[in-house]
């Protein structure tokens, strides 16, 4: 059994009057990739950010292994143009060797943008800055928010096969917060299906052997069929309790 | 035309030199910081607060060395706790806080018996009235203030650069965010003896501004806030000796006039 790396216990976190994440419990191990897909406004986010530490949940317990070392790759991020900041000094800010940081960059095809202010990058190239940092500290945990939103196939592909060689290269532990519903990273070990609490989780299925499928998608990418035995009106709220089954994947009470 | 006269006043000049270097020192670095975080609004109602301060401590007959300092202390508690909150990005709220804090100081001090405070100086520096106690004060809190930011230089720039990134790799935000929230009311206390309370922001941004265009790294664009800091009150305190302009207001037009010629040194390049 890989190591366990995180987990959450009956997460619960409502804005206000709003319930955002409603009792959500999950674990993250070593070496495992997790894809988390929802609606958008499900609470993907948020739930990323408890992983992270950066927000509180109201109830529910964050238990973390003490040799735990977070990567964060966030969505986007916007630095003041008024700060002089070059890609380089922007991975020294991780507390890492200036040579550490050069290799990263080099390995993520951006070496030749080291001295480039950031605010200069191209959406591509600061997206690369962006998991650059991420690992050049070497976690054991990468926590990737929305990657390849806004990517085209190809890019998307390109990223993938970079996350998925890093994964491996780190024996790190991946969760990936995905933009889209069905399609998610093949190499993904585990999908959790988020719309406020945990409406269904398991494998993604193997990828087709179907050319066209290959043609468009690449190898990188799986479909994820969803097994909900429950809908969900506008607000989010569950329709019909009576025909929701309770069973192994059930995380509510 | 060395003349009695003339030997007193280098001697005024040269404390109204010196003080104006110490503050303009701290109000480099500082001052970029400010621009970098957005915090000019922040520190207006910091310094109308140190307004509110000296009229509270006359008012009170409370020692004005400790309010002046312990209003805008106070104040800065409270806007680290609206920051924490997500307040702070609003700029009404700022706005009301700052304009109260001036005009409730400006309505104590017309309250008061009689006038024992100088609302010029107040309002605009009173930099030719330095005295040699105010040196010490201003040396000592300076290099303190010094010391401080080099301490925290380094998670200084990374709440500054992104907050959540640097919070995951193991930055107490809160605590780096609140500490310099109190430095910047420390240094403003002291910058009001040179600029006065409505011209401190100025201070602040405008040779941060214009380093900018010169800096390729955050500690370049501090040192040379820093150096063009002491430049502005060096040239303020010129015209305010030749011209008979008041101190203050002549170091601000000095700032601005230099950030006037960053910009052709810019268009220069390109």
């Amino acid at each position: 059994m890989s190591k366990l790396l995180l987990t959450l216990e009956t997460i619960h976190k409502a804005f206000g009057s709003k319930p955002v994440i409603d009792n959500v419990s999950l674990s993250l191990h070593q070496g495992e990739i997790t894809t988390l897909i929802g609606p958008n406004g499900a609470g993907k986010s948020t739930l990323a950010k408890i992983i992270l530490g950066l927000i509180k949940p109201d109830s529910g317990l964050r238990k973390t292994n003490p040799d735990i070392r977070i990567g964060y790759m966030p969505q986007k991020i916007t630095i003041d143009p008024t700060l002089p900041i070059s890609t380089l000094r922007f991975l020294q800010l991780a507390n890492a060797s200036q040579i550490a940081c050069h290799e990263v960059l080099k390995s993520m095809n951006i070496g030749h943008l080291a001295k480039t202010p950031i605010q200069n990058l191209s959406g591509g190239e600061l997206q690369r800055a962006l998991l650059a940092r991420a690992i050049v500290r070497k976690p054991n945990l990468l926590v990737l928010d929305e990657p390849v939103q806004g990517v085209d196939i190809n890019g998307q592909n390109a990223l993938y096969q970079m996350i998925n060689s890093l994964a491996k290269s780190l024996n790190c532990a991946v969760l990936m917060v995905s933009h889209d519903l069905h399609l998610v990273m093949s190499a993904t070990d585990q999908v959790i299906c988020l719309n406020r609490h945990i409406c269904c989780q398991g494998h993604p299925e193997q990828v087709t052997q179907d050319p066209a499928f290959i043609d468009i998608f690449g190898h990188t990418t799986a479909i994820y069929s969803h097994h909900h035995d429950h809908d969900h009106n506008l607000h989010g709220e569950i329709l019909d309790e009576t025909t929701h089954a309770h069973g192994d994947d059930c995380d509510h009470d | 035309m060395p003349t009695e006269t003339t030997v007193i006043m280098t001697d005024f000049l040269l404390y109204a030199l010196l003080a104006g270097l110490g503050v303009a020192l701290v109000a480099g670095p500082l001052g970029c910081f400010v621009v970098w975080r957005r915090m000019a609004y922040f520190g207006d109602t910091l310094a109308h607060s140190a307004l509110l301060g000296v009229s509270l401590g006359v008012l009170l007959d409370i020692n004005l060395n400790i309010t002046v300092i312990a209003i805008p202390l106070m104040m800065a508690m409270g806007l680290v706790f609206l920051e924490q909150r997500g307040f702070l990005s609003l700029d009404t709220l700022l706005g009301i806080l700052s304009h109260s804090a001036l005009a409730a100081g400006l309505v104590v001090i017309s309250l008061l018996p009689d006038v024992r405070v100088d609302l010029m100086s107040l309002l605009f520096g009173d930099l030719l009235a330095v005295t040699k106690s105010d040196l010490w004060v201003i040396y000592s809190v300076s290099a303190a203030v010094m010391g401080l930011l080099a301490l925290l230089w380094k998670q200084l720039i990374n709440i500054t650069v992104d907050s959540e990134l640097a919070a995951v790799e193991g930055t107490n935000v809160a605590l780096v965010s609140t500490a310099l929230m109190l430095i910047t009311a420390l240094v403003i206390a002291l910058a009001m003896k040179v600029v006065g309370v409505l011209l401190i922001t100025a201070l602040l941004i405008i040779p941060a501004a214009t380093a900018r265009r010169v800096s390729t790294t955050p500690e370049q664009m501090a040192i040379a806030a820093s150096l063009i800091a002491m430049l502005t009150v060096v040239m303020g305190l010129a015209m305010s000796w030749n011209l008979d302009t008041p101190a203050g207001p002549s170091v601000v037009i000095s700032a601005s006039f230099l950030f006037c010629l960053s910009l052709l040194y810019r268009r220069q390049l390109s």
